[in-house]
């Protein structure tokens, strides 16, 4: 048990020192971990950036309209909805493929928009209550007649002193929030002939147009 | 032939063999205490940062989404540090001319990244993932504690595999239901699954060593 020589004991403490160092090499091991700092490379970060000019495989974006939401220079109209069905993972009917879209569109309108367009997107966010300057209202005559495409552009390259929302939100979920914006302007001009006949029912008498 | 110990021995012997186990119980104790003390495991202790930056303010009274930063907690292993230009979005208006808010306003304007001091890490031999705990319903608050009370960021657990384990064994007791797994508020105040996971989520325990070590 106890060092009965100074042989023994140094043999103790060589023991004790390197088991302390197993545990140093085991715990941060060399290699990277994500956005670790580096001595290696001249900017100092692990993480690297794309080589100029080239393209991961299989990220090839040769679909202008979903990637860039235009069309021979001009905003696209239509909703590429089985392309962003597809590329969210969703399966089944048209129907269903909107359902899905439209609540993934509505969480990721909470997350990233909200925060400016509140979550009716009348512009009065937690940051324009604090002094950011107050977005349109996404219920404006002239916004709710834009094409699709508009509002994809604008997430992706920012507008006035928007920012692009190109780096947070990848492409697929920016067409769900453009699909729950539309559902957003249409929960706010729907006109109650519009509702199938049961729900229709419930509304209270007389206020039917608010 | 005279007595070779003095009667007292039988008292000083005593008193060495009892007191050797009380001075080795006594080190083991230390030992423990100091392992398990916030010196070790961070716990509670708050770091310095490059910029006092409080979750409190921004998850708790502004109300953003965790992911609006951590953008990529449900695709990937590691939950994502925002890029400066995640801060500039709000900052390029709000408190845009802050002292506080300067080194972040010059790593947006250099690209140098803020060099933030890690939180919460694991040995590099735990294979961590979030992406897959944040699907299974295991919420933020469970394991980073209630950052929307957090002026400062701290540890909230020790991250030893013993505190893996009481979840890893008991995966009922901590969670929950996949939609409330960014709600801030005590752990405690989020609805467990009920003693039959299998009926609300797919969750099992998972204690093959393989499971994080490989």
């Amino acid at each position: 048990m106890y060092p009965h020589s100074p042989q023994m004991a140094l043999a103790g403490l060589l023991v004790a020192a390197m088991a302390a160092g197993c545990e140093q090499d085991m715990a941060d091991q060399p290699r990277y971990e994500p956005l670790e700092a580096s001595d290696f490379f001249a900017n100092g970060m692990a993480s690297r950036p794309l080589v100029e000019g080239t393209v991961a495989r299989g990220h090839l974006r040769t679909d202008t309209a979903f990637f860039e939401g235009t069309a021979d220079g001009e905003p696209v109209a239509e909703f590429p909805l089985s392309t962003v069905a597809e590329k969210l993972g969703v399966e089944g009917n048209e129907s269903q493929q909107l359902e899905h879209v439209l609540t993934r569109g509505q969480q990721r309108f909470d997350i990233f928009c909200a925060p400016c367009h509140d979550r009716v997107g009348s512009g009065n966010g937690m940051a324009v209550q604090r002094g950011f300057p107050a977005p349109p209202s996404l219920e404006l005559t002239r916004l709710r007649e834009a094409p699709v495409g508009h509002f994809y552009d604008v997430i992706t390259r920012g507008f006035g002193r928007m920012p692009s929302y190109a780096s947070q939100v990848p492409p697929a979920d920016r067409w769900a929030i453009v699909a729950y914006v539309r559902a957003l302007q249409l929960s706010q001009h729907a006109a109650a002939d519009d509702l199938p006949a049961e729900d229709r029912d419930k509304l209270p008498k007389g206020d039917a147009a608010p | 032939m005279p007595q070779v110990f003095h009667p007292s021995m039988n008292t000083i012997s005593r008193v060495t063999i009892f007191g050797a186990v009380l001075i080795v119980a006594g080190l083991l104790a230390v030992v423990f205490t100091i392992v398990r003390s916030p010196y070790i495991t961070e716990v509670n202790v708050v770091r310095e940062q490059p910029v006092p930056f409080s979750h409190q303010h921004h998850v708790g009274d502004v109300g953003l989404d965790c992911r609006y930063c951590h953008t990529s907690v449900e695709d990937s292993s590691f939950a994502g540090i925002p890029p400066t230009a995640t801060c500039m979005n709000c900052h390029s208006q709000l408190f845009a001319d802050s002292e506080m808010l300067e080194p972040v306003r010059e790593s947006y304007r250099t690209g140098t990244p803020l060099e933030w001091t890690r939180v919460s890490d694991v040995p590099d031999f735990v294979y961590f993932n979030h992406s897959v705990h944040v699907r299974k319903g295991v919420a933020c608050v469970t394991c980073h504690g209630d950052v929307a009370k957090m002026p400062l960021m701290w540890r909230e657990h020790t991250l030893f595999m013993q505190w893996c384990l009481d979840c890893h064994w008991h995966p009922e007791q901590y969670v929950g239901s996949p939609q409330a797994v960014f709600a801030s508020g005590s752990s405690g105040d989020r609805q467990r699954v009920a003693e039959d996971l299998s009926a609300v989520v797919e969750v099992e325990s998972q204690t093959s060593c393989y499971t994080c070590h490989r």
